[in-house]
């Protein structure tokens, strides 16, 4: 659909635009490449079958990890240690964490083994995990084939009680109303975490922890709706903040479909250091490629703290170097949930039509992106009722460029989270609007010399002038300066620096070259 | 359900407004008209509707009508209704306490502190605890502000320092002891089960504990903040839903103004 631009964009500037991103996104990675980080290590060692907490209620992998770490060994690698163990004693990995937990072994005073032979014991826990992954895969296609999915946009919900038995409720009652993606919002601060809580939860504020048995209770709830709708519902969390790649293997393990993944949204909408999340989500995106998960970029949050019409470039730069570091960690095209939003101020006029030419050039420049498309929040009001009207608007746009996932706006935004009623009000809304007006777009087009194409072509202009700049100084240099979403994040501030290690001679992690040849 | 496009409702009810007697207004003075709308965990159909209307005389509804349901899942209806109310309140006698200064452009506020204050005021905001929303203080301080209301950061007389989000109360005190705060903004936007009250009660007594209470005008604000709330909690004054950087920052400056010039 892009061969010839409907708004009239220069493909070549955009090609421009995306290998200036390109050079952004390998400097960064010629960075990520030299580390690893306490959550990768956690991630590892979920991989390879360690679950669990001990007495206290500390996961089993952080029991594991920070025995290497106090013992200043980490920089090998936590495989390098569990398969030296492995040869050692006979035990599988969650023996040795076990053991490791009840201070029955210290896993680095044993003789330790040829690199070659460590790197085989470890090989066959790789292989199952790798297996169970694929099965998942393969279970997701099976329903895709079988009952089928909705329409794009997928309509996208979220459901926030802090219980999870209620949100199964809340979840399947919105899958039935027509939803295709439900979203269990986190409890406030998880991101900030540098462990991921363990076990079936019934108590958060404003969202749910995010678990693994969490997960596999929604999974099931969401598979059994779905079966009976005919329609596959996917399941979204949020693969940010701390222990990113730790949700990601979580998520891989239990099939998960959508993932919020961005790092850029950590650094400066939670001031996690800056280092630290790009080396996580490195991994985390390797993860979410290989388990077919849908990544989302969190870009719209810009335009809370930023105005959108002013910083509608920042948005299109964020989600070009989000494009190439994804393609780094192989995530293909159709898993990019690139984000952007529908944020102007309702007083501006023509407000509409900036949002429109915004949405369809987005539409233009990642034409295999499964574009994640955010409604209105920070001119939600608490008038309900034109709130309504916005989010109208919204899914307006939503049908007519083609958007991948819509993101529902609620007429109660900014009042509570969503009521059963809201997300019946907001499903009814979009569906509404996308049967009415299906093939709108295909119908119209943007007149040459006006509003939208002009837009569009200032936007992309400014996009490759702050892309020009941020080529010249580096991504970390930009982030300090502010250049994303007004916040200025330092290189060293934030939280959880302290978990970065350099990666030592025997460190080893197989997951990234078999995960990104899909073993 | 419909009721046809006219009303043949009888109005023999006094038309006349009484203040010590307000009810809700839809098209004629006292009619008590209300618009309700909610989701009982019942199957859809009839009995639905009749609990609907049930509960609705006992809120207090005179001829309630559920003039829509709908089944939102299995075992939950939602209704919308309308219902005449019978209950009124003396608006005569209604006293709310509200913040006590006048509103001011950022121009007048910042001439006032120049002639007043005569240096900068410095201050400190961040929305603490576990929230991690930054739209509140954003809002408020960050220099492009809201909905045409310029931030404090754009002011010339102030020195704003704006910590974000998800600020442990203990790291918001070291910084305001160390910038020298005038005033101390906290921002809080959850607040389920009430975690904004937790908060906010901590800040206070840690600031009492350290001695620094009455040193700094200590302020609160977010959707759910009343002026009442926030005097009941311990702070100077409290800013809710539609107050913007104006008010905040024409209340410092007259608060401060107060405390050091009498």
């Amino acid at each position: 659909m892009t061969e010839k631009s409907k708004l009239g964009l220069d493909f070549t500037q955009v090609a421009a635009a995306k290998q200036l991103a390109k050079q952004i996104a390998d400097q960064v990675q010629e960075f990520v490449d030299g580390y690893t980080t306490v959550t990768v290590e956690r991630t590892l060692c979920r991989l390879i079958g360690i679950d669990g907490v001990d007495e206290n209620g500390v996961p089993m992998p952080n029991r594991v990890v920070d025995a290497l770490l106090e013992a200043g060994v980490l920089s090998q690698g936590v495989l390098y240690f569990m398969g030296n163990a492995i040869l050692e004693t006979g035990a599988t990995p969650q023996e040795i964490a076990e053991r490791i937990a009840s201070n029955e072994l210290n896993v680095t005073s044993l003789p330790l083994h040829p690199l070659a032979d460590i790197q085989k014991a470890v090989q066959p826990y790789i292989e199952q995990c790798l297996t169970r992954i694929k099965g998942n895969v393969a279970k997701r296609n099976e329903y895709l084939n079988t009952i089928g999915e909705g329409p794009k946009p997928y309509l996208y919900i979220i459901v926030a009680t802090g219980n999870i038995y209620e949100d199964v409720v809340q979840a399947q009652a919105g899958a039935r109303q027509g939803a295709d993606v439900i979203a269990v919002i986190r409890t406030t601060g998880q991101s900030l975490l540098d462990y991921v809580p363990y076990g079936a939860t019934t108590e958060g504020f404003g969202g749910t922890f995010a678990t693994q048995e969490n997960f596999r209770i929604m999974r099931k709830a969401l598979d059994e709706v779905g079966e009976e709708q005919g329609r596959y519902i996917r399941l979204c969390n949020y693969c940010s903040g701390l222990c990113m790649p730790e949700i990601a293997a979580m998520g891989a393990l239990e099939r998960l479909d959508v993932m919020l993944n961005d790092a850029l949204y950590g650094i400066l909408f939670r001031d996690i250091n800056p280092q630290r999340t790009l080396i996580d989500q490195y991994f985390s995106r390797i993860i979410n490629g290989y388990a077919g998960v849908i990544i989302n970029t969190g870009e719209d949050n810009y335009l809370t703290t930023a105005d959108a019409v002013e910083a509608a470039h920042t948005v299109l730069a964020s989600d070009l170097i989000n494009e190439q570091l994804a393609l780094l960690a192989g995530l293909p095209e159709e898993q990019m949930g690139l984000g952007h939003a529908f944020e102007m101020d309702p007083g501006l006029e023509n407000g509409f039509l900036l949002e429109l030419a915004q949405a369809q050039m987005t539409r233009e420049i990642f034409p295999k992106a499964t574009l994640k498309y955010m409604p209105p929040t920070k001119f939600m009001t608490g008038n309900i009722f034109r709130g309504h009207i916005q989010d109208a608007l919204f899914n307006i746009i939503g049908i007519w460029t083609h958007q991948g996932i819509q993101l529902l706006g609620m007429p109660t935004e900014a009042i509570h989270t969503p009521f059963m009623s809201d997300r019946y009000l907001s499903i009814e809304n979009a569906r509404y609007i996308f049967n009415d007006m299906r093939s709108i777009g295909e119908e119209m087009e943007f007149r040459e010399g006006g509003i939208c194409r002009e837009r569009a072509k200032t936007v992309l202009n400014n996009a490759i002038d702050l892309l020009q700049q941020i080529v010249q100084e580096g991504l970390f240099s930009a982030l300090e300066k502010g250049i994303f979403g007004d916040v200025k994040r330092p290189k060293d501030g934030g939280k959880g620096l302290a978990g970065v290690v350099t990666k030592g001679e025997n460190y080893f992690n197989p997951f990234i070259k078999m995960m990104k040849e899909r073993w | 359900m419909s009721g046809g496009l006219y009303s043949m409702d009888q109005k023999d009810f006094d038309q006349t407004l009484d203040l010590t007697k307000v009810k809700p207004y839809g098209d004629t003075m006292n009619d008590g008209k209300t618009q309700l709308s909610f989701t009982l965990p019942v199957p859809c159909g009839d009995e639905a509707v009749e609990a609907a209307k049930q509960l609705m005389k006992k809120m207090g509804f005179d001829n309630p009508q559920v003039v829509y349901f709908k089944e939102l899942t299995e075992g939950f209806t939602f209704v919308n209704c309308y219902g005449a109310c019978t209950h009124t309140v003396d608006y005569t006698t209604i006293h709310v306490p509200k913040v006590e200064s006048t509103v001011w452009s950022m121009p007048e506020t910042d001439d006032f502190i120049r002639e007043h204050i005569g240096r900068k005021i410095v201050v400190v905001g961040a929305s603490t605890g576990t929230d991690a929303h930054t739209v509140g203080i954003d809002a408020i301080m960050n220099m492009k502000g809201y909905a045409g209301h310029y931030g404090i950061e754009r002011y010339d007389m102030f020195d704003a320092l704006n910590m974000g989000s998800q600020v442990p109360n203990e790291e918001f005190i070291a910084k305001a002891v160390e910038l020298h705060a005038d005033a101390l903004l906290v921002s809080q936007t959850v607040t389920q089960k009430d975690v904004h009250i937790q908060n906010l009660t901590e800040l206070i007594e840690m600031l009492e504990a350290e001695g620094l209470r009455d040193k700094m005008i200590v302020v609160c604000g977010g959707p759910r903040i009343t002026h009442e709330l926030a005097k009941e909690l311990g702070y100077d004054a409290g800013f809710g839903a539609n107050t913007y950087a104006d008010d905040v920052a024409s209340y410092i400056a007259q608060e401060l103004d107060r405390r050091m010039n009498g």
